[in-house]
């Protein structure tokens, strides 16, 4: 019996030793490769140079996260509306197809008697079930369809930050692009309509910091 | 007072400019042809040309018209000549008529931009112009009519 006791703690004593040595190991070989692991599981566009000012620095974490907040408004109705996936814009809080069933057209202004300006006046129309305004109204041409309606974060970014999907933009044509009228305008969509989910003020800087941080497009 | 150009005369007007076009031609200058049918560009009743782009003059303030040229359905044609209104009589399209002064302007546009449109063509380009009476049909075979018209040269009434 004692021998049978002895035999067990010598069975047993030996793998307990090595198992607490293997883990001071293993905990100690984490550290020094933590290192050298990203810390964000993030893909890096090198469509657009990141900034290297000494004032600048590239923070992916940053930069996905204003990302992300950028995407919420890029697919409100305001936006979106105007970047379908198909060739008619849609309309409305519930981005229905635009009644009527107006079509895009080569260049984006519609077709025949039912291009854009045809309706949609240089300003908001007053009233409700009235077409709101801008002396730009259009869609994006046929060759560059912009299209914004189904893209997931990752899709959206890589597509913003491709001169050729995104309106063949620099870097810094995409930072104006923020006081773009149109881009503006949603802000003021006329009555009936709801304004993207955040300020502009704070659209703008999520926007800006999303490429001055170096223009990560997130993982999803 | 604003000057405006319609169907090739010039008129004096003394109204706001915020002012829509439709309320303008009808009451100020005696066009009756265009028609109020919703006030919100969702019906075409009230379709006219400016310089030839077919506009909803319910929503268009007339400041917008200002140094520009303005065509309603009485200046579609000197003599009502045009191919589309010779086939509208031929095949008597109208019922009530009401939508017919807008269904004719689109349908110009886009006799001018395609002169041999096919029934897509004339979805595109009539689907913002509704008929309550739903001559939609006689619509589509008029466009076809005065399309073949105006490639035989017969516009002549």
């Amino acid at each position: 019996m004692n021998q049978q006791k002895k035999n067990f703690r010598l069975n047993h004593y030996v793998p307990v030793r090595t198992i607490v040595v293997m883990l001071i190991i293993s905990v100690m070989i984490g550290f020094i490769t933590a290192g050298f692991k990203d810390k964000e599981s993030v893909v890096k566009d090198d469509s657009i140079t990141v900034n290297h000012d000494e004032h600048y620095y590239a923070d992916s974490t940053e930069s996905v996260a204003a990302f992300m907040q950028v995407y919420k408004v890029l697919m409100s109705p305001r936006c979106m509306n105007c970047h379908p996936s198909g060739d008619i814009p849609l309309q409305g809080d519930d981005s229905h197809l635009h009644t009527m069933s107006p079509q895009r057209g080569k260049d984006g202004k519609g077709v025949y008697a039912m291009k854009c300006a045809n309706c949609h006046q240089p300003e908001n129309t007053p009233g409700l079930h009235t077409p709101p305004g801008n002396p730009n109204w259009h869609l994006p041409a046929a060759d560059m369809k912009l299209v914004f309606q189904g893209r997931t974060p990752n899709e959206l970014a890589k597509q913003l930050l491709d001169p050729s999907q995104n309106g063949h933009k620099s870097k810094e044509q995409l930072v104006a692009h923020a006081s773009d009228g149109l881009v503006l305008g949603a802000w003021n969509p006329g009555e009936g309509r709801s304004v993207p989910p955040m300020s502009y003020d704070d659209f703008k800087k999520a926007w800006l910091t999303w490429i001055e941080k170096g223009a990560y497009a997130p993982q999803q | 007072m604003i000057t405006l150009n319609v169907n090739q005369k010039k008129y004096e007007v003394d109204v706001d400019p915020n002012t829509t076009l439709l309320w303008v031609i009808r009451d100020e200058l005696g066009l009756t042809g265009t028609k109020f049918g919703c006030g919100v560009a969702q019906c075409g009743a009230c379709t006219i040309h400016l310089n030839g782009e077919a506009v909803r003059s319910c929503v268009t303030k007339v400041s917008r018209a200002v140094g520009q040229t303005i065509t309603t359905i009485e200046g579609l044609s000197k003599n009502n000549n045009h191919p589309l209104q010779l086939a509208w009589q031929e095949i008597d399209a109208p019922q009530c008529g009401y939508c017919h002064s807008g269904q004719l302007m689109s349908a110009a546009v886009l006799l001018r931009e395609n002169p041999n449109p096919t029934d897509e063509d004339i979805d595109s380009a009539m689907a913002g112009n509704i008929c309550r009476c739903g001559t939609y049909l006689r619509i589509r075979k008029g466009i076809h009519l005065a399309a073949e018209m105006q490639r035989k040269g017969n516009t002549k009434g």
